[in-house]
């Protein structure tokens, strides 16, 4: 076939809580090194596919696949990247990023040794010893991401993970991730309410209507070439041109939402 | 100067005053020395005491009883705090009856514990350990309970099993709140121990001021606690050194810099 593999293979997921339908139908491929990032309104069960994905949530119909094999249970393959902040605030950062490995039976003194590099690799060279605390909210961004991407997983889940930083600092992660990601491919779902965020990172963006009882409205490839410059790539004509074609399904959706909402 | 040097200096200048004004009044002969010894008698006497063995036994003694039912008392509280925090029915099940027995005034356990260990160190224990016990439980149970959600969730996508949530999530986050009740759990203990020995015993600072009362020896009494409060105060700065240690992870308090 030539094609690489499905990571992820949603299929006419339906996802209820009790009688709340929270996603109605979603259809999902992405394929084995392909970053996909998913935007919808508020509420509109963006999460809600990314628990699914992880084994948290059994969907109600349909089929959820990863690499071709029905999941069942939590799913092993999956490394999920949270909102909130949910570093361990009495370690320090080397000991944060080292935590998966620890809990998977590493000594502490070897999850160092490994988390050492990867501290590097997300700029965070001689902060080893700092608390949480002693750093600040991009800083401490970047150790979960560290602490998420150790464990290299093949699929890797981000839910608006960036969303409670300042737009420098959130340039800066995106720069971050793209490297990271650029260097070691794998499967990315991104889950943000940001358009730009999505279009500068993405190779999709998958758009979703407003809840309750969402679905999939939009699927469009990004062909903005790789590797991209974050900071220039916002004023180019074709960035421009897909934000302007996303935004009209999108906004639609947020204006629903609104109305939902009250 | 700084304003902790002031702090200092005016607290020391209100005990030099009240001390003095103790001493001239017992000089002038307006404070009975009977029922308020004048606070040169009380060195006088600490002194003396100082140089004998016994008063070094008694020390070690209450100290020991101390350490014990601090020890103790944490340990059986942590324990329990941490498994009513983590099984909710079993806590449903046990809240009365902590409740009820908490609301027993544990001073009146005293005699009961001396009926069964007898005079010597075990009773001690006991009393200190019924107080300490329960300030280790409610902030274990507490620390246990409010684990930030987040933190939790974190901890178990990184596939967390339940002995390394236990050791890497639970512990440390009730360990802050034990921490902070150290100080108070450290006052139970010493209050456990030589209320215990008021009570009845043949040692410990406890018995010091009990025989002293028992002859009207309201200088013996006094001495006896002076020296406790010199002992308390003792084991208050270990903790605090202890907390401050443990508690490096923790940003500093606003006010303080």
């Amino acid at each position: 076939m030539g094609r690489p593999r499905l990571a992820v293979d949603l299929r006419d997921v339906m996802i209820r809580f009790g009688d709340f339908t929270a996603v109605k139908s979603m259809n999902l491929q992405v394929a084995e090194t392909e970053f996909v990032a998913v935007v919808g309104p508020t509420g509109c069960g963006k999460s809600t596919i990314l628990n699914t994905v992880t084994g948290l949530l059994k969907p109600a119909a349909g089929d959820v696949r990863i690499f071709g094999k029905s999941l069942t249970g939590l799913n092993g393959q999956s490394g999920y990247m949270l909102q909130q902040e949910g570093l361990l605030p009495w370690k320090t950062a080397h000991d944060n990023v080292g935590l998966g490995l620890v809990f998977q039976g590493s000594s502490i003194a070897k999850a160092r040794e490994q988390a050492r590099p990867w501290l590097a690799k997300v700029g965070l060279k001689g902060f080893e010893e700092r608390y949480p605390h002693q750093l600040s909210g991009g800083q401490r961004k970047r150790v979960a991401m560290a602490q998420t991407l150790i464990m290299e997983p093949k699929i890797v889940l981000m839910d608006e993970p960036f969303s409670a930083l300042d737009v420098h600092t959130r340039r800066l992660m995106h720069r971050i991730l793209l490297d990271l990601w650029q260097a070691d491919r794998r499967s990315l779902v991104f889950i943000t309410h940001d358009l730009d965020e999505a279009i500068t990172l993405a190779d999709r963006v998958v758009v979703m209507s407003a809840g309750p009882a969402s679905r999939m409205v939009a699927d469009v490839r990004i062909a903005l070439p790789r590797p991209r410059d974050v900071s220039a790539l916002q004023t180019t004509d074709e960035f421009v041109a897909l934000y302007r074609e996303i935004w009209s399904l999108l906004g639609a959706e947020v204006e629903k939402s609104y109305v939902t909402q009250g | 100067m700084s304003r902790r040097g002031r702090v200092a200096l005016t607290q020391f200048a209100i005990v030099l005053g009240l001390i003095l004004i103790w001493e001239l009044g017992v000089w002038a002969g307006l404070i009975d020395p009977f029922f308020f010894p004048a606070p040169s008698t009380l060195v006088v006497r600490i002194g003396d005491w100082m140089s004998t063995a016994d008063f070094w036994t008694d020390i070690g003694i209450t100290l020991l009883e101390t350490v014990l039912s601090f020890l103790a008392g944490i340990g059986i509280g942590t324990a329990l705090g941490i498994w009513l925090g983590l099984s909710p029915f079993a806590a449903e099940v046990v809240q009365p009856f902590i409740k009820m027995f908490n609301a027993i005034p544990r001073i009146l356990l005293g005699p009961i514990f001396v009926i069964w260990f007898g005079l010597g160190l075990t009773s001690k224990v006991a009393l200190g350990v019924t107080l300490v016990l329960f300030v280790a439980f409610f902030n274990t149970f507490q620390g246990v309970r409010e684990v930030n959600p987040v933190v939790l969730a974190n901890a178990r996508l990184l596939r967390a099993s339940k002995s390394s949530l236990l050791r890497h999530v639970y512990l440390p986050s009730a360990t802050t709140w034990i921490l902070s009740s150290l100080r108070v759990s450290v006052g139970m203990a010493v209050m456990g121990a030589v209320v215990a020995e008021y009570l009845g015993s043949s040692a410990g600072l406890g018995h010091l001021i009990a025989q002293a009362e028992g002859v009207l020896d309201a200088t013996g009494v006094f001495a006896g606690i002076i020296v406790l409060s010199a002992f308390v105060v003792v084991l208050d700065a270990i903790v605090d050194c202890a907390e401050k240690r443990l508690l490096v992870w923790r940003p500093a308090p606003a006010h303080e810099s």
